[in-house]
């Protein structure tokens, strides 16, 4: 509040927040600076109907943060968040003392994010040149059409479809064994898994990641391209020296928030297909907060968990922006 | 769009040799030489399996949920092209068992929980549109912060227990009634609206409400389309959401339903269905009805949703 009020004290200093507010000042008279509780009696209306969803922003993203002090906490559900007791840094140590489980779900974690980066990533950018590269707009909004589809369905429902298609009695293996082929393999083999769920991102997400290669496709400048042909270059050339660093700003973009993201990777994909494959391969650190907080009962390690990888995530997105701008690239935000 | 033919600047490539060069000729469409043949080929055999890919499983899904008893045992489980139709599979599934009640408990989410994030997303869409008003700047910014992190699972559970919504509907709307990115995109919708017509419904003496009721809502159609396509997809896809919030059986949604009867196999019996009957179709007919089922509505939006995409979402985005 106390930012707000001194704002409301520079108020004749910075005339711009008075912009488009409802006033039934004169323009350009010197008016005295309106204290802080008379512009929000002013503002009334544009406050109440910003009331109820802000109420769920902040309840549900701000004072949902405070519960993270169960972290330091042997939380018992049945005492709450009062009454548990304060645990120091405990909760902490499974960080530190190396339990197997624990590292199992961070190496696993790593090795999925690797593998959505060095695979899943670069997947829409070709798709998009590609797509970019059509001559027939027809042809393309087609595809396009087809392509962005999966996107819009569950992971149980994709995670189904890839059953029925490759698990024992599916598509692919009635087909071989009816041609007398050995049968593949796929479901519920943890020698297979990575390769599974990589494949289950590509073909989710992969169309509708597109969409904003294409948006950027389009608005690089035809000139350049024109210019180009003038000086011969080829379209392999004009590929490599247009078209990708007018996409690469954007690239960049995705990457660093693709890297905020890199301990949290696909918790309903993995939930739904632990039970086939063990949790060897399977157990993330977003499945093994869930595992030992809500199935387990171990709330706090659970919460400590949650909260280092989540200050991470922050860090990791902070960091890679800073490093964007040092390369004198756009990143994602400037502060 | 300029189209010229001019000579390619490569030289001939795999003429016979000793014949004289042949000067290959391409259309330039914006500077850019047309694709060659081999090319053209190549790209529509990637696109065309592409497309395969992701066709051919529904098509698989469907012929299945259709075929008959016969045919679905014969074939070891999956079928692709149906001989005869049989929709046992459907009728067994609406005849009132959990599938039905998880289905009417999915589309009633659905429904209220689009009207509420609507609601509240235009509301504060509008509010935040109001540069200059008391607080807009600070409101910003707390949603703007908020699209960077997400205060954790055990968080929000927490949060969701305190307020006594567990094991209730509505655990699975409110948590995720305002998405900060939907607020952005319908605020830079709303910014980018003629401040003049705003001004001199004002001078007219239009409340606030009715501003927002009168020409923000009017003409923000298409991009509201958008948002609550967006929104109601979310609904019906929400799984870890039930998963976490409800453990009430009676109360799941159509997505628990699909993981416990065909992600998990487990066995769906008369019972279950709540039906009198001595033969069920095979399990695996079931299992895909259901699936169609899941499908179907989503399906049934995505032109509408398509044909906005461009129009609404990028706009709204980018310009934001």
């Amino acid at each position: 509040m106390t930012a707000v009020e001194e704002a409301g004290t520079r108020h004749r200093l910075r005339s711009r927040d008075d912009e488009g507010a409802p006033s039934g000042e004169e323009p350009g008279a010197p008016r005295p600076p309106l204290p802080w509780y008379r512009r929000m009696f002013r503002d009334r209306a544009v406050l109440l109907l910003a009331l109820p969803a802000m109420a769920v922003v902040i309840v549900f993203q701000y004072l949902a943060l405070g519960g993270n002090v169960i972290a330091f906490q042997d939380y018992q559900p049945y005492l709450g968040v009062g009454r548990s007791l304060w645990v120091g840094l405990e909760n902490f140590s499974i960080l530190f003392s190396g339990d197997p489980e624990f590292l199992a779900a961070l190496r696993n974690t790593l090795i999925i994010t690797l593998l959505q980066t060095v695979l899943v990533f670069p997947a829409p950018i070709i798709l998009a040149l590609l797509l970019h590269s059509l001559v027939s707009n027809r042809v393309r909004q087609w595809v396009q059409s087809v392509l962005y589809l999966p996107h819009f369905l569950s992971w149980v429902i994709v995670v189904a479809v890839f059953q029925q298609v490759l698990g024992g009695a599916g598509m692919i293996n009635n087909f071989l064994r009816a041609h007398g082929w050995q049968p593949i393999d796929v479901i519920g083999n943890s020698d297979a898994f990575y390769g599974l769920i990589t494949s289950q991102v590509i073909w989710k997400d992969t169309g509708w990641a597109t969409i904003l290669f294409l948006a950027v496709l389009a608005g690089i400048d035809k000139s350049l391209y024109e210019a180009s042909a003038v000086d011969g270059a080829t379209r392999w050339r004009q590929t490599w020296h247009i078209t990708l660093p007018g996409m690469r700003p954007i690239i960049i973009m995705l990457l660093i928030l693709k890297l905020g993201d890199s301990l949290s990777v696909g918790f309903e994909q993995l939930i739904l297909q632990q039970d086939a494959v063990g949790l060897g391969v399977s157990q993330v650190l977003d499945t093994y907060v869930y595992n030992q907080g809500v199935v387990g009962g171990y709330w706090g390690v659970a919460a400590a968990v949650g909260l280092v990888k989540g200050v991470l995530g922050l860090v990791l997105v902070l960091v890679a922006n800073k490093v964007a701008h040092m390369f004198g690239e756009e990143g994602v935000y400037r502060a | 769009m300029t189209i010229t033919r001019e000579p390619a600047t490569r030289g001939p490539v795999g003429g016979p040799a000793g014949a004289p060069p042949r000067r290959r000729r391409r259309a330039v469409v914006d500077g850019v030489a047309m694709p060659g043949p081999v090319e053209r080929t190549a790209k529509g055999i990637i696109l065309t399996i592409a497309c395969a890919l992701v066709i051919l499983p529904f098509v698989g899904i469907v012929s299945t949920s259709l075929a008959t008893p016969e045919q679905v045992t014969e074939a070891g489980g999956f079928v692709l092209l149906p001989t005869g139709i049989d929709l046992s599979a459907y009728r067994m599934i609406f005849a009132g068992g959990v599938v039905t009640q998880a289905l009417w408990v999915s589309v009633l989410v659905t429904v209220v929980g689009t009207a509420i994030s609507l609601a509240l997303t235009t509301t504060l869409g509008w509010a935040l549109s109001r540069r200059g008003a008391f607080g807009v700047r600070a409101m910003l910014l707390l949603v703007l912060v908020s699209l960077l992190f997400n205060p954790g699972m055990i968080p929000s559970y927490l949060v969701v227990q305190r307020l006594g919504l567990l094991d209730s509907l509505w655990a699975l709307i409110i948590p995720t009634s305002v998405s900060a990115f939907n607020v952005v995109v319908v605020r830079a919708f709303f910014v980018q609206l003629p401040q003049e017509i705003i001004d001199s419904a004002r001078i007219d003496g239009a409340t606030e409400w009715q501003l927002f009721r009168r020409i923000g809502l009017p003409l923000s159609k298409p991009v509201l389309a958008v948002v609550g396509l967006f929104y109601g997809v979310g609904y019906w896809n929400a799984f870890f959401s039930a998963l976490l919030y409800l453990s009430d059986a009676s109360k799941w949604p159509l997505q628990l339903v699909l993981r416990t009867y065909v992600v998990d196999g487990a066995q769906l019996g008369s019972q279950d269905l709540g039906i009198d009957a001595s033969s069920l179709p095979p399990q695996t007919s079931l299992q895909m009805a259901i699936l169609v089922v899941s499908v179907v509505p989503v399906l049934l939006v995505y032109p509408f949703l398509q044909r906005h995409f461009a129009k609404g979402m990028l706009t709204g985005a980018v310009k934001g």
